[in-house]
């Protein structure tokens, strides 16, 4: 019984990284870009709830939109002054921009709610699920996070396959030049990536957050990471990708601090990916493209 | 100034770089003898060494070879603690500080060199933002063992354990390294000459391997590598061989770094010390080592610089560092490069003119 408990657990983390990670890789899919500011726009979504919640007294619905509101602006903002600029840049010279916005972002919020933790009131509410004669209990909050992955997977793939922006954006991804030629609005396209990724990060601080209740300018960082090397695992690019990349590295990060050591799981957990990509070099579901002369 | 002009570009870059490190050492020195630098900055200055040699090497990663390395720190963390083993073992046996500074520097090297064939191996294998991801799990994992190590000497030995209570130490045992706590205590043996020396070596090894027929083959593995093999470079050799003395020389970095203060721990050399680096990297250009030795210098020191502002020196840090890389990249430094180039045609035009 412990061992399900165990895989609960580590399936709800998961859902939390495949949120995060859907986000990163939409926008590295389309913007070949690896976002590092990212898992602070999370952190952003993350404070904004709690500020509805807390100083503004506001209920727990209306202060997630209002986080989902100002990390899609957030989002759509930092992309057209940091980023757009640089299209034609090489992808060094992003990536260190990336940087630079997720330094401003850590440092804008010690700023404004300093390094003291805040202690996040949960979104769902208390109580749990018990099955088993009390044996097995799972709390509101797993149930929530793993159904808004479940969720959010499935709108995207719909999103993706069945809408004309959904269309664009495979287009651009493929190919931007063809893509423009064909009467797709490229910067339009890679806004909109962008406000979709930031809203669902901002729906993963909130849900991260009200399974682990602290709350610092640092929070989103290692969960930023953990949730890139999930897209990486799952082939970034791709979107069930992410979601089975996510699912897995929180399993495996929970098993590994059950039971083999609480301070080694963040080794275990990126030396399965560096296994991962030797066997298979572009992740579990990741396309291959064969090199051209 | 012109002579300079007349020289190859490869010498020219090695007579600015050993002249910038030269430069640095007697304008420090000049400061300290003239009491014009603060207690803060000082105890900046072999960080400052450091961080020049972390540039240094990964630029050799970065831009020699061309492979992007999130995970640079790693090794910076291997070198720092096998120098502190080193150093710590050998405290009655050279009673002399640079010398066994030297040593421990040359153990950190091989040690970090290990890390790196391990790493380098299986990472070399893969291309572009895979290879990024794993150099940045690679240094997150050498982090948290470290971070859960703890090497103890008594009489009999040294003794190393992954868990706490791992070893039971005999009479006038020590702990060296103590897991999560790191080590404290630590003689501060670094001094800024012992850093600019290193500097200075790490300049010497680097540009001579750019300028052999080992930095050209990397540099083309770097520029097609498909063409690369086809003339007979043995691309992995060449990869591994760039990556492997980048490695060691981040090593000696770290050693040098850890000297520096009284205790260190593990979580100190993370992913946003690699991030850091690369940072220098970058902002000084891509392959070019002087570039490397300004970025690091002058980004070391900046924060200290906006101390005056306090609460805001981190946030203009982060604005400085997307400014100057929207300037640089956006196509804003070409336009007014244009701009100045036609001006300067209109005056020759001008004066031909003139002239006849």
């Amino acid at each position: 019984m412990t061992f399900l408990s165990y895989l609960i657990s580590g399936i709800s983390l998961g859902s939390v990284y495949a949120i995060i990670a859907l986000g990163y890789t939409m926008v590295y899919g389309i913007a070949k870009m690896l976002n590092f500011a990212h898992g602070d726009v999370i952190m952003i979504g993350a404070y904004m709830s709690f500020c509805g919640t807390s100083y503004m007294g506001w209920s727990p619905l209306m202060s997630v939109v209002l986080a989902i509101v100002v990390c899609t602006v957030l989002g759509v903002t930092i992309e057209r002054l940091a980023y757009k600029p640089l299209r034609m840049a090489p992808s060094l010279a992003v990536l260190i921009t990336a940087i630079g916005v997720s330094y401003f972002l850590q440092n804008a919020a010690l700023l404004i709610w300093t390094s003291n933790p805040k202690s996040f009131t949960s979104v769902v509410g208390g109580g749990a699920v018990k099955l088993f004669d009390g044996q097995l209990s799972i709390s509101h909050v797993t149930l929530v996070t793993v159904l808004a992955c479940v969720v959010i997977m499935v709108a995207l793939t719909l999103f993706t396959t069945k809408t004309k922006m959904g269309t664009a954006m495979r287009a651009v991804s493929e190919d931007k030049g063809a893509a423009q030629l064909m009467g797709i609005n490229v910067n339009t396209t890679i806004s909109v990536t962008f406000a979709i990724g930031s809203g669902l990060a901002a729906i993963a601080g909130v849900l991260l957050c009200s399974a682990y209740p602290t709350l610092m300018p640092t929070t989103g960082s290692m969960p930023g990471i953990k949730a890139f090397t999930a897209a990486v695992f799952g082939g970034i690019g791709s979107i069930p990708g992410a979601m089975l990349g996510g699912i897995l590295l929180g399993v495996i990060e929970i098993f590994s601090k059950a039971y083999i050591s609480t301070q080694l799981s963040d080794a275990i957990v990126f030396a399965m990916l560096i296994v991962v990509l030797l066997v298979k070099p572009d992740g579990l579901l990741g396309k291959h493209r064969n090199e051209k002369v | 100034m012109k002579k300079l002009k007349n020289l190859s570009p490869s010498t020219r870059d090695n007579v600015i770089c050993y002249g910038l490190a030269a430069v640095f050492f007697i304008v420090v020195q000049a400061m300290i003898a003239g009491g014009l630098i603060n207690n803060s900055l000082k105890g900046q200055l072999v960080p400052i060494c450091a961080y020049i040699i972390m540039a240094v090497s990964l630029n050799l990663t970065v831009g020699v070879l061309g492979e992007l390395s999130l995970g640079h720190a790693g090794f910076m963390s291997v070198g720092a603690f096998a120098g502190i083993v080193v150093t710590s073992s050998l405290a009655d046996v050279i009673p002399s500080a640079p010398l066994r500074l030297a040593i421990a520097m040359l153990v950190a090297a091989v040690c970090a060199a290990v890390a790196g064939v391990i790493v380098g191996v299986p990472v070399l294998r893969l291309k572009g933002d895979y290879l990024a991801i794993v150099t940045l799990a690679f240094g997150e994992i050498i982090k948290n063992i470290v971070n859960v190590l703890y090497i103890g000497r008594d009489a009999s030995g040294l003794h190393f354990s992954l868990l706490e209570q791992g070893f039971e130490l005999g009479e006038g045992g020590k702990m060296i390294i103590n897991g999560p706590m790191g080590v404290s205590g630590i003689q501060k043996i670094s001094t800024f000459t012992s850093g600019i020396v290193l500097v200075v070596i790490t300049l010497f090894l680097v540009l001579n391997l750019i300028n052999s027929r080992a930095g050209r083959a990397i540099m083309a593995v770097r520029d097609n590598k498909i063409a690369a093999e086809s003339i007979g470079i043995s691309t992995t050799r060449y990869k591994l061989l760039a990556f492997v003395v980048s490695a060691a020389l981040a090593g000696m970095a770290g050693t040098l770094y850890a000297m520096n203060y009284s205790t260190v721990v593990a979580s100190k050399f993370d992913f946003n010390t690699s991030i850091l680096v690369l940072v220098f990297v970058v902002l000084g250009g891509l392959g070019n080592i002087w570039g490397s030795m300004i970025g690091a210098a002058v980004l070391t020191v900046l924060p200290e610089l906006l101390r005056p502002v306090r609460d805001y020196r981190m946030l203009l840090y982060a604005i400085l560092l997307i400014a100057m890389m929207l300037f640089n990249n956006s196509g804003i430094k070409q336009r007014m490069l244009d701009k100045r180039g036609m001006k300067q045609m209109e005056k020759l035009e001008k004066s031909e003119k003139g002239g006849a």
